[in-house]
């Protein structure tokens, strides 16, 4: 019973040198970088004024004082739903966008490709572009190794500390918090997490890479779940492109003719020229249809290797869909680049649905790109998403400056008094949300019948200073003999009144009375 | 030898596990993610030296760090004690009375209070301090001895018939079994149910008012309205420490009752008799 593997249990990470390239695409990822990274690096230092005795920081979590503070928003840590809302928008629009275009958050928008990219865009400004790393790679450690290296390294720590710098400035007042740093003055919390950050975004950008995407990152396999055939991703027109080879556009009108000669004499065989999409991974290429073997025909494909050079995941997207693919589309820039040359339309390599490759194939025009993406599937994506956003937006806008929650004590549920009469006790926290001290009037509903007291008071003001929270203890009491005090429970609010505002806000409870004893 | 199976598709050996027809591939793992688990096993291994960790024959090592859950809360503690400080000296020093002209020190014996009743009191009054038969609801506004803060704080302080504080509250109630012939007691028992129940027998009653008058008004008054000095209750209100039928009433009269309260005095600190006296007094009936 031995096994005598043929091949290690381990594998050395195969060290991956994209080239450079030019495109669309490309061009449009650079300025997703620059905006991604400058919202990242540049909010904590937005200001915004909100008084006296709040922060004047445009984006803050105050885990200390429990608050968190987004422009004109202020969130109270009993409306955490808020984040919680946001959390499943994220979750439904990143389900919306995998569905309609695939890994596009993979390929553009992933701090992991955004970070990679930029540490790429180093290593190639150090060290120079994809032949001369490669040389580099292969080269002895000599001075001039080491000199590239250590600048390289350099140039990624220091962009690695500016960004677990740039974290931690979300969590306190920024300039406050980068005095105490340089002045080694600041919380002990603050450089772990630098460390931390730094340690994670040099190691992951500089030398883990697509292992990230690729063996510990969950969301390639929930988002490639998530996608079906009419979901546009990057792929190879392999009909178009296939077969390969090198000499196709020398040989093109000998091609041609033979083409037309082949056709006429296989009237029917139609478009059986050319090999099926190969599978993922597919160890030999379909067999060619035998018409193929003799001719001088090719596909577009001219096999420069342009796409599999540019790929920072190292992969040949030729071979078909592939879990490593991010969709970052520089495959179809390295390709239309090549296609503009050789005289082909672009697009040989492009964003496609793979539902259109039998009309393709075929010869026919795909579907249009908006009936692939207006679907019921994206539809009740975006229907769900606008639903719990306009749902967060009302509840922001109905929240009142003033709150009030109530807690009946149920330990005991009643106390009869030496009169007979019948009490309940609640722990009432007002909540001034306002940026100035107020008092607030207690009171309630069907006042008739219960009277209501404060505990420590003589009168119903309670004062609430700015920005915070005041338990009361709040007595309502039946008379002796009254339906509420003989009863089971009765309904009664409780009210809460600014007087200087004139805003309320109320809550309903219950009262408890003697009930069934 | 064992068959060793290929997928067709990739040509990359399978493990021979198959769910629903789908096999398993068996691509070698990253060499990186090897190294990873040597450095979390050295990292244990550290771990086990540097923190308390293998169990021995009693107790456990208790690692290079001297690191202890006790020993930090017991610095916590002490932490938090220093922060405290200041408020406990104003605590201890502030007249009672004059507690809630400071709301800061008010609400800091509250809640400080609340944390010394549910470790020393709850177990006899209850964790919402509702009482139980025989130990009073503090929570309403009937008092056997007073219900201003000083008098709190006294009986917290001092007890209630225990032998061990000489200051402790006293009385005792003699038992009228030895005393008085049953139907002297029914009387009497019926007298006291008249007095807050509307429901009685008016010749009994008045039979009993009698007997109230002769054995019993000299502690409770002749109104029956009770007296703190001597924590003889009130029983014409509407609460009843060990119950107010006439089963009960008739026990009590016939053998007593000797209610026991601990002196707090030699167990807690000044500040947390305090503490809980402003938190006893806070529940709703404070005078």
């Amino acid at each position: 019973m031995t096994t005598q593997p043929d091949k290690p249990l381990y594998a050395a990470r195969t060290p991956i040198f994209p080239r450079r390239v030019n495109g669309f695409f490309r061009r449009f990822k650079w300025w997703i970088m620059a905006v991604t990274l400058g919202i990242y690096y540049l909010t904590p230092w937005l200001r915004w004024d909100r008084g006296a005795s709040l922060p004047d920081q445009a984006v803050l979590i105050d885990l200390a004082n429990r608050r968190f503070y987004f422009l004109w928003i202020e969130i109270w840590p009993h409306e955490f739903y808020f984040v919680a809302g946001l959390l499943i928008m994220a979750g439904l629009g990143l389900f919306l966008f995998t569905s309609a275009l695939g890994r596009v958050w993979c390929g553009y928008t992933c701090p992991q490709t955004v970070w990679t990219d930029l540490f790429l865009l180093v290593e190639r400004w150090i060290e120079g572009d994809r032949n001369a790393r490669l040389r580099l790679h292969k080269a002895k450690w000599d001075l001039h190794k080491w000199r590239l290296r250590v600048t390289k390294w350099v140039v990624w720590l220091l962009i690695a500390v500016a960004t677990g710098g740039a974290w931690v400035f979300y969590f306190t007042d920024a300039p406050t918090l980068l005095r105490d740093l340089l002045t080694l003055d600041a919380h002990p919390a603050a450089y772990v997490t630098i460390a931390i950050l730094t340690a994670t975004t040099f190691i992951f950008g500089g030398f883990l890479r697509e292992q990230v995407c690729i063996y510990m990152c969950p969301w390639p396999r929930i988002q490639a779940a998530m996608m079906d055939p009419d979901t546009i991703t990057v792929a190879y027109r392999d009909w178009r492109g296939e077969p390969r080879g090198k000499g196709n556009v020398k040989n093109r009108k000998a091609a041609e003719a033979e083409r037309a000669a082949i056709e006429a004499q296989a009237a029917g065989a139609g478009s059986a020229f050319y090999a099926g999409t190969p599978y993922p991974g597919q160890k030999t290429p379909p067999s060619t249809p035998l018409t193929m073997a003799t001719t001088n025909e090719k596909g577009d494909c001219i096999d420069c290797m342009a796409c599999v050079n540019v790929c920072p995941m190292g992969i040949d997207i030729r071979k078909g869909q592939q879990m490593e693919c991010i969709t970052c589309a520089l495959c179809i820039d390295a390709c239309d680049d090549v296609m503009a040359k050789i005289g082909k339309p672009r697009g040989l390599i492009d964003y496609l649905a793979l539902s259109d490759e039998p009309a393709e194939r075929a010869g026919a025009a795909p579907k249009p790109l908006w009936r692939h993406v207006m679907r019921p599937r994206t539809i009740l994506y975006t229907a769900l998403w606008l639903l719990v956003g306009l749902g967060l937006l009302y509840a922001l806008f109905i929240r009142s400056e003033i709150e009030l929650t109530v807690s009946p004590v149920r330990n005991p549920t009643y106390v009869v008094l030496s009169d007979g009469d019948v009490r309940n006790i609640y722990d009432v926290r007002l909540r001034n949300k306002s940026g100035e001290d107020r008092i607030f009037r207690m009171n309630l509903s069907s006042e008739d019948i219960l009277r209501i007291d404060l505990e420590g008071k003589d009168t119903l003001n309670v004062p609430v200073p700015a920005d915070t929270t005041v338990l009361q203890r709040v007595y309502v009491t039946a008379r002796a003999g009254d339906p509420a005090a003989t009863g089971d429970t009765t309904d009664l609010r409780l009210w809460v009144e600014d007087l200087s505002a004139q805003v309320r806000a109320s809550k309903a409870t219950t009262f408890n009375g003697r009930g069934a004893e | 030898m064992t068959e060793r199976k290929t997928d067709d598709v990739t040509g990359v050996e399978t493990t021979g596990h198959s769910w629903d027809g789908i096999e398993e591939l068996n691509n070698p793992l990253p060499r990186w993610w090897l190294w990873t688990l040597y450095l979390t096993i050295i990292w244990g291994i550290g771990y086990t030296i540097a923190y308390p960790a293998w169990p021995m024959i009693s107790g456990a090592t208790s690692g290079v760090l001297g690191w202890s859950t006790r020993a930090n809360v017991a610095a916590e503690i002490t932490e938090h004690e220093g922060r405290n400080a200041e408020l406990v000296a104003q605590l201890v020093a502030v007249d009672m009375p004059a507690l809630p002209q400071d709301p800061d020190l008010n609400r800091y014996a509250i809640a400080r209070g609340g944390a010394v009743f549910r470790s020393n009191c709850s177990q006899c009054h209850g964790s919402g301090a509702a009482g139980a038969k025989g130990y009073p609801n503090l929570l309403d506004d009937d008092w056997l001895w007073g219900g201003d803060i000083d008098t709190i704080m006294y009986t917290v302080r001092h007890g209630i018939r225990n032998t061990i504080d000489a200051d402790a509250h006293y009385s005792e109630m003699p038992a009228f079994g030895d005393i008085l012939e049953p139907a002297d007691i029914d009387a009497v028992v019926e007298h006291v149910v008249s007095l807050s129940s509307p429901t009685f027998d008016a010749a009994l009653a008045e039979a009993g008012a009698v007997v109230f008058a002769d054995n019993c008004a000299a502690c409770h008054g002749e109104a029956a309205q009770g007296d703190r000095t001597m924590g003889a209750p009130n029983l014409a209100d509407a609460i009843w420490l060990y119950g107010g039928d006439r089963e009960t009433l008739h026990n009590t009269v016939e053998m007593s009752r000797f209610g026991v309260m601990p002196p707090w005095g030699p167990r807690l600190k000044e500040a947390d008799i305090r503490a809980v006296s402003a938190y006893v007094h806070s529940l709703g009936g404070g005078e």
